[in-house]
């Protein structure tokens, strides 16, 4: 009996004081966490990628509630969620929507089986990091795609896959988010983020050689060769030559597809745009002056 | 024989050296001769002729870019055709100046006679006139690496120099080119070396030499003798056992004075030693005794499928096509070309790649050769780990690169790795260890330096 007494009070006064301390404690040592960072937190894709340049989406919620502190949430953006995402977090924080334009991958190279040919086996580890690190690869060109995969390995969300005829990774539109984690993983730095563009619409130079025009040609057919022909076309001065490669500013190309039209090696595409009707002659000529009208009458 | 080796690791693949006793030729003139700007490790040189310049033999043509850095001459007499690209030992195309050979005029300054000049003969030569014409020659490693001579001449503050220890291991399979130095060139081999202790302010000296080489440790030993008996140095042959990596600088510190280097970024120098190559010491020579710069080298061309292996004097800039032609052109079939062995060298993809200064060998492995076996699964097995001359884990190594554990790997010493490739070399189930591990080390150097 008295045992039984004994234990039950000694319990009984251990279990008060351990109370007392760890209240004690939870007071004095609390740390403060803004609640809006878990509610933030919550709102965000959860899929941690860091293509907003945060480690994971706890850090982006920690910035987005410290930008809304200092009045502005400019530069913060989403990639994966983008507009559905944020439009939300923007709501809660009680700030205006920070519009971020979308963006997706963009492969820069075109230089598929059929226009690359190959100049050399490559028997080492298959991956892209590795064969760059042992020279240009398995054709001539020192710039284009190793066609191993690395971007199709550092991609969450599946929406990079290699064209098993052309070599190539493809990106689906649908699936990229824009994190950017194909980007870092390219050794070659062939992809780029690039605004989306109106209903997908996107002009871009799909090659990154720097040879000269001679050397780069011999190595793949579609390679831009730095001729400069799209420079002079370009009405809007949205291109730039820079070490025998052109560049198409996305921020300035008004999708008029002249470029395209003049390159001689077609090196530049032109995506998601409606296929031609059956021929009236030059489209392009009817279509590039409108878009010269509406820029002038926007300025 | 009491040959020595290294402590640790070490393998020892099939020597086929097929030119041993294949006298060396004088390679002809190129009809265009390309000089990459970055031939050796530090900084590019920089050109300081234009397209149209007439050259004759022994014209600098490039001067160093920087400290760590070397200037190029010209090995050729002719016009500059252009300053282009084209693909070098790296596999892509890199800056160099091309030139187009009419004749072979050289420069009135070098002196063409087969002469020995002995040191004692030129007072002048004082150790900071010994490393100033080092450094104005363009003397680079001729071992492969191509790390600028002067600058291992004169060691940090921190570190003093006890001996030279010259490099004539040649561990590689096939290649023989130092050899065929060693037998044809033995004198002058030995002033450069007097010229490199003196320079280096040390009066000990070794030639490390492995026990395939018989013929060569004799002479040496013999020659060594007779040139150094009675005077203030002393220099000894040292036979080495045969074990692939002993031409790494700190394998063959261990192995002749038995002590070992740590880790990076220490260097040799800091317990005392200065490793030079064989064929530098004989660079050198020309370069301070004859004012000849850097221009041309020995190169074994080999390959069991090639018609008449064989040793040359080659010029630099000499495209390696031009060599294989020599050696009885392309063999039929699949080969695989290399710059240097078949353990260290550097596969091409192009035979246009011209000689530059680190270029011992030009290899061409047969396919059956050349080919990778199908990776199974580690076994375990550790053998890798015995191999490791660097006493490394080079399956572990391999894994944490795999998985992108930087941090794990710069704690496991991943920059320590030479990338001799004797773990890969080892491996029973074929697994592409020095692939990864090599991703691994320039990655982790990477991080590393970003954080200076």
């Amino acid at each position: 009996m008295n045992f039984i007494l004994i234990a039950v009070i000694v319990l009984g006064a251990i279990g008060l004081i351990a109370a007392f301390v760890l209240y004690v404690c939870s007071k004095k040592f609390a740390v403060y966490e803004d609640p809006r960072i878990a509610q933030v937190s919550a709102l965000l894709p959860g899929a941690n990628c860091g293509g907003c340049g945060f480690p994971g989406c706890s850090g982006m919620a920690d910035a987005l509630v410290k930008g809304a502190d200092a009045g502005s949430l400019d530069g913060l953006n989403c990639p994966v969620g983008g507009a559905e995402v944020m439009g939300p977090v923007a709501d809660l924080l009680g700030m205006a929507i920070a519009n971020g334009e979308p963006k997706v991958a963009v492969v820069r190279c075109n230089g598929s089986c059929e226009h690359r040919p190959k100049v050399a086996e490559y028997a080492g580890l298959r991956t892209c990091s590795a064969m760059n690190a042992c020279g240009a690869g398995e054709t001539a060109c020192g710039f284009g795609c190793l066609g191993c995969g690395d971007c199709v390995a550092a991609c969450q969300f599946g929406a990079i896959g290699m064209n098993p005829e052309t070599g190539l990774p493809e990106v689906d539109e649908e699936k990229c988010t824009a994190c950017g984690a194909c980007v870092k993983a390219c050794p070659r730095h062939i992809i780029e983020l690039r605004k989306k563009g109106p209903k997908g619409r996107r002009v871009y130079v799909s090659c990154v050689n720097k040879d000269k025009g001679a050397v780069s040609m011999k190595a793949c057919k579609v390679s831009c060769i730095g001729c400069s022909k799209c420079v002079k076309e370009c009405p809007f001065g949205a291109i730039t030559v820079e070490n025998n490669c052109s560049y198409i500013d996305p921020e300035k190309c008004r999708l008029c597809k002249k470029c395209v039209a003049v390159c001689p090696t077609k090196a530049i595409v032109a995506v998601n745009f409606p296929t031609p009707k059956p021929k009236p002659e030059n489209p392009e000529a009817t279509e590039a002056p409108t878009n010269q009208e509406r820029k002038e009458a926007q300025a | 024989m009491n040959a020595r080796t290294f402590r640790i690791g070490g393998i020892h693949p099939e020597e086929n050296k097929l030119t041993h006793e294949v006298e060396t030729k004088v390679a002809p003139l190129p009809k265009q001769a390309i000089f990459p700007l970055s031939q050796h490790i530090g900084a590019p040189a920089k050109p300081v002729v234009q397209k149209g310049d007439k050259v004759k033999v022994g014209t600098l043509i490039a001067e160093a870019g920087g400290f760590v850095s070397a200037p190029i001459y010209s090995s050729v007499s002719g016009t500059v055709l252009k300053i282009d690209t084209a693909i070098d030992a790296t596999g892509y195309r890199k800056p160099c100046i091309i030139i187009s050979v009419e004749g072979d005029e050289w420069e009135e300054s070098i002196d063409r006679s087969t002469k020995l000049e002995l040191v004692k003969d030129h007072p002048e030569l004082t150790p900071e006139e010994i490393v100033g014409r080092v450094k104005t020659a363009g003397i680079t490693g001729m071992g492969g690496a191509g790390f600028p001579t002067f600058i291992k001449l004169t060691p940090p503050p921190t570190a003093t120099a006890e001996c030279v220890i010259i490099n004539a291991v040649e561990c590689e399979p096939y290649i023989t080119a130092d050899y065929r130095l060693m037998m044809e060139k033995a004198d002058e081999i030995l002033v450069g070396l007097e010229l490199l202790m003196k320079a280096a302010k040390v009066t000990k000296g070794y030639i490390g030499i492995e026990t395939n080489k018989p013929k060569a440790i004799d002479l040496l030993s013999k020659k060594s003798a007779e040139v150094f008996g009675g005077t203030e140095y002393s220099v000894e042959v040292v036979p080495l056992k045969q074990r692939y990596p002993q031409g790494g600088e700190k394998q063959l510190v261990d192995a002749v004075i038995g002590r070992q280097v740590p880790a990076p970024p220490a260097i040799p120098v800091n317990v005392g030693a200065i490793v030079q190559n064989v064929g530098t010491a004989f660079a050198v020579y020309e370069a301070v005794m004859k004012r000849k710069p850097l221009f041309e080298r020995y190169t074994t061309v080999t390959g069991k499928r090639l018609q008449h292996p064989g040793n040359y004097l080659v010029r630099m800039g000499t495209p390696m096509q031009d060599l294989i032609d020599l050696c009885g052109g392309m063999p039929e079939g699949d080969c695989k070309l290399l710059a240097g062995g078949p353990m260290m060298g550097k596969a091409l993809t192009s035979t246009e790649v011209p000689v530059c200064k680190g270029t011992n060998s030009v290899t061409l492995l047969s396919d059956d050769d050349a080919r990778r076996k199908e990776p199974q699964p580690c076994i375990r097995c550790a053998k890798c780990v015995g191999a490791c001359p660097m006493g490394l884990e080079p399956y572990l190594l391999s894994k944490l690169s795999e998985l992108k554990n930087w941090e794990r790997a710069e704690h496991e010493d991943i920059v320590s790795c030479i990338e001799c490739g004797s773990c890969q070399f080892t491996c029973p189930a074929h697994r592409p260890l020095l692939d990864y591990i090599r991703q691994g080390k320039q990655t982790v150097m990477g991080i590393i330096r970003s954080r200076k």
